[in-house]
C-alpha cells in the first residue's frame, strides 16, 4: 500500500501553552493563559483523534542546524528538556519513541538526490523544546512514534529565496519516503507566524493583562495569511513566504511552513483555523489541513 | 583593588568540539587542542579566583542571563556535531558572583535573569572550553549569555556591571569569549582532513583580525566590531558584540601584548585561540569614536510617531518627538 498524508497542521511551539496546561511531565505550575491557542490546539487534538495514521514527522525551528539538515534516527529518547529562553517555564520529562525505518527512508531518499542529510543516532542528545511542545500539544499521550527533522538555516545563512528552494526539495524527499513507508503521515510544521516578541515578561508571565501583539504590522501579516490558508491559497502562502519572513520577522525563516505546504503539493482545499493568537507578542496559528 | 587589574588576563577562543572531542581528525585541530592546553597553563599561573565567560553560543532573547547555579551536571551533546561524541561535565559556577553580576546589571539599567536550574542547556562552548582550560574545575567559573538584541550601550554596560560585581567582591578574574573569528560553517558535509575556511573573504577578514589582536589593539577591534559583522559574519543576531563585553571588563584601550596561539578552520569558521595581557606598552589608537555609556537608558523610539515633525528637529532625546508628550 501506498503510504500518504492523512493531516498536515501548523502547529507552533510557544512553551508557554505547555506551562499553562499543567501536565504532570513540565515542572512549573501555571495558573492557565493563553487559552485561545489552547482551545485551538483541543480542536486540532480532536481532529487528530478521529484519525487512523501511524507517526507523526516534524520540523522544527529549535533544532537550527547549518550543516545539512538532520533527523533523529534512535528509536527511544528519555530525558529533561530545559528552555533555555524560558527555564522558569518549561522544564519538561520527555519520553519518545521515533520512527527510525522512516527516518532512515527520508535519508535513504536524500541521499539519491545529493540533498545534505545526516542521522542523528546519539543516544544521550536532548530533544529541541520546539519538537517536544509541537508533539505534545497534538498528541499529549505520546502514542505515536515521531521522526523529527531539524531546519536547516538557509534562511539566516543565504536568504529566504535560498530556504524556498531547499523546502521544495526536501517535500520531495519528504514525500518519496512517506510514499515508499505504506505508512499514513501527520505532519507538523512547529514555528509562529511573525514572531519579534518583546524582551521583558510581567512578573506572572500568564498574566494576559499584558499579552498583545507586538505591532500592528505584524498583525496584519499574519491575517494575511490566515487568509489564504482560509481560501485555500496554499501555494500563494507559498510564493509570499519571502516577503512574510522578512518583513514579519516570521519564524518561518525556519523553513518549516514553506516545507509543510509544499510537502502536501500545495492543497487547495480550505484550511481550518482553528485559533490565532499571541505569545509574548508573537502571532500563532493552529492550522488544519484535513487530507482525508 | 583598582579597575586596572581586576582582569588579569583575557582570552578569545573558539567554541566548535572538534578541539575537544577529535583533535586528531586534522593537524590544525589538534594545534588548537594545543592551544587551548597554554591557556589552561596561562590561567593557573595567573592566580585568578574567578574565570568570566561571554559566550556568543548562548544567545538569549529577554536581556541577558547569568549562570548562577554552583554546579553544573549534565551531558551534553551538540545539535550539529552529535555524531562525535557525547561530552559529560561537572562545571563548578561562582554562584555569588553571578548573582552580584544580575544585580549590577539590573542597577544600570540592563534586564538580568539568574539561572539556576537543574538540566539547563549549557552551550557547546562553554562546555567545550571549560572541560579544555579548566578540567579539575579548580577555578569557578561565570557564564553570561550573548543578548540577541542588545547593541553596543548594552553590551557597554554588561562589561561595567561586571567589573561593579568583581569590584564588590574583590576578585580578580581572567575574562574569556567563546566566539569564532568568521562563523560561517560550511554547509555540506565535509572530510575533516579536508577542512579550510569557507571563502577567501572571510580569511582575510580573519587575518586582519589576527593583524590587530597580535598588537594588542583590543579596542580598535572593538570598536570595528559592526565592520566584521557586516564583513565576515553570518547575520545571526544583530551584531558582532563579544569584543564589546571583552574591551570593557579589560579595559578599554590598545594597551596589551596580544599572541594568537593558534588560528585554524574548524568546519569552516576562523577559529582563533588569542591572548590578551595588560602592558604598558600602547599601540597608537586609530579606530576610537565610539562612546561609553555607565548605564542603559532604554531603547531610541527611532520607530515611534514623530510628533515633532511641526516644531523642528530634535533628536538630542532619547525619545525623540514624544518629550513633550509626557510619553517618555
Amino acid at each position: 500500500m501506498t503510504g500518504k498524508i492523512v493531516l498536515g497542521a501548523l502547529a507552533p511551539h510557544p512553551p508557554h501553552l505547555v506551562y499553562a496546561e499543567n501536565p504532570p511531565q513540565n515542572e512549573p505550575k501555571a495558573e492557565g493563559g493563553w487559552e485561545t491557542l489552547r482551545w485551538g490546539y483541543d480542536k486540532l487534538r480532536a481532529s487528530l483523534a478521529k484519525l487512523d495514521y501511524d507517526v507523526i514527522i516534524v520540523l522544527s525551528p529549535h533544532w537550527r542546524t547549518y550543516v545539512g539538515t538532520h533527523v533523529l534516527a534512535h528509536p527511544h529518547f528519555k530525558g529533561l528538556s530545559v528552555d533555555p529562553v524560558f527555564p522558569h517555564l518549561f522544564r519538561y520529562n520527555y519520553d519518545l519513541k521515533v520512527d527510525v525505518a522512516l527516518a532512515e527512508a527520508l535519508n535513504a531518499e536524500a541521499q539519491k538526490t545529493g540533498y545534505p542529510m545526516k542521522l542523528m543516532k546519539n543516544p544521550d542528545y536532548r530533544i529541541d523544546y520546539g519538537t517536544i511542545v509541537s508533539c505534545h500539544l497534538a498528541n499529549p499521550k505520546w502514542d505515536k512514534p515521531i521522526v523529527a527533522i531539524s531546519s536547516h538555516s538557509s534562511s539566516a545563512y543565504f536568504s529566504p529565496d535560498v530556504m524556498q528552494e531547499e523546502m521544495l526539495a526536501l517535500a520531495k524527499i519528504t514525500r518519496a519516503a512517506i510514499e515508499k513507508s505504506g505508512k499514513k503521515v501527520v505532519l507538523l510544521a512547529s514555528n509562529s507566524l511573525s514572531h519579534r516578541h518583546f524582551t521583558k515578561e510581567p512578573p506572572l508571565p500568564e498574566d494576559m493583562s499584558h499579552e498583545h501583539i507586538y505591532n500592528h504590522s505584524q498583525y496584519l501579516w499574519d491575517m494575511k495569511l490566515i487568509e489564504l490558508f482560509k481560501a485555500g491559497k496554499s501555494k500563494e502562502v507559498f510564493q509570499l513566504m519571502p516577503d512574510f519572513t522578512e518583513q514579519a520577522i516570521g519564524e518561518t525563516d525556519s523553513g518549516a511552513l514553506s516545507w509543510l505546504l509544499a510537502t502536501m503539493n500545495f492543497p487547495t482545499k480550505p484550511a481550518e483555523v482553528h485559533a490565532y493568537g499571541t505569545v509574548i507578542g508573537t502571532g500563532n496559528a493552529i492550522v488544519e489541513w484535513s487530507l482525508t | 583593588m583598582s579597575a586596572q587589574n581586576l582582569v588579569v588576563k583575557s582570552f578569545v577562543l573558539p567554541g566548535l568540539p572538534q578541539p575537544l572531542l577529535t583533535p586528531k581528525a586534522n593537524a590544525g585541530y589538534a594545534r588548537l587542542r594545543d592551544a587551548f592546553e597554554k591557556v589552561r597553563a596561562e590561567i593557573e599561573a595567573s592566580g585568578a579566583d574567578v574565570i568570566l565567560i561571554y559566550s556568543t553560543m548562548w544567545p538569549s532573547v529577554l536581556g541577558h542571563q547569568v549562570q548562577c547555579r554552583e554546579l553544573l551536571e549534565w551531558t551534553h551533546v551538540d545539535e550539529e556535531f552529535h555524531d562525535l561524541g557525547s561530552i559529560p561535565y561537572k562545571l563548578k559556577m561562582d554562584g555569588a558572583l553571578g548573582r552580584a553580576i544580575v544585580k549590577n546589571g539590573e542597577k544600570r539599567g540592563l534586564h538580568m535573569r539568574p539561572v539556576d536550574y537543574h538540566g539547563f542547556p549549557v552551550d557547546t562552548g562553554s562546555v567545550v572550553a571549560l572541560k579544555l582550560i579548566n578540567p579539575d574545575n579548580r577555578i569557578p567559573a561565570v557564564v553570561l549569555s550573548s543578548n540577541m538584541y542588545a547593541d553596543r550601550a548594552e553590551t557597554v554596560v554588561l562589561g561595567k556591571a561586571t567589573l561593579d560585581a568583581l569590584k564588590e567582591q574583590n576578585k580578580k578574574a581572567v575574562a574569556i569569549v567563546i566566539s569564532t573569528l568568521s562563523n560561517r560553517l560550511h554547509q555540506t558535509f565535509l572530510d575533516p582532513k579536508d577542512d579550510k575556511i569557507h571563502s577567501l573573504k572571510d580569511q582575510e577578514w580573519n587575518l586582519k583580525m589576527i593583524e590587530f589582536f597580535e598588537k594588542g589593539r583590543l579596542e580598535d577591534l572593538s570598536q570595528l566590531s559592526r565592520q566584521i559583522q557586516k564583513e565576515a559574519r553570518v547575520k545571526k543576531v544583530n551584531n558582532f558584540k563579544p569584543l564589546w563585553w571583552l574591551s570593557t571588563v579589560s579595559g578599554p584601550h590598545n594597551r596589551y601584548k596580544g599572541e594568537v596561539l593558534a588560528y585554524e578552520p574548524v568546519c569552516g569558521t576562523g577559529s582563533a585561540v588569542v591572548s590578551l595581557v595588560p602592558t604598558e606598552f600602547a599601540s597608537r589608537d586609530l579606530e576610537f569614536d565610539e562612546d561609553s555609556p555607565e548605564v542603559f537608558a532604554g531603547e531610541r523610539n527611532v520607530l515611534g510617531p514623530s510628533l515633532n515633525e511641526t516644531r523642528g528637529m530634535n533628536s538630542q532625546t532619547l525619545n525623540a518627538g514624544l518629550e513633550d508628550e509626557g510619553l517618555e
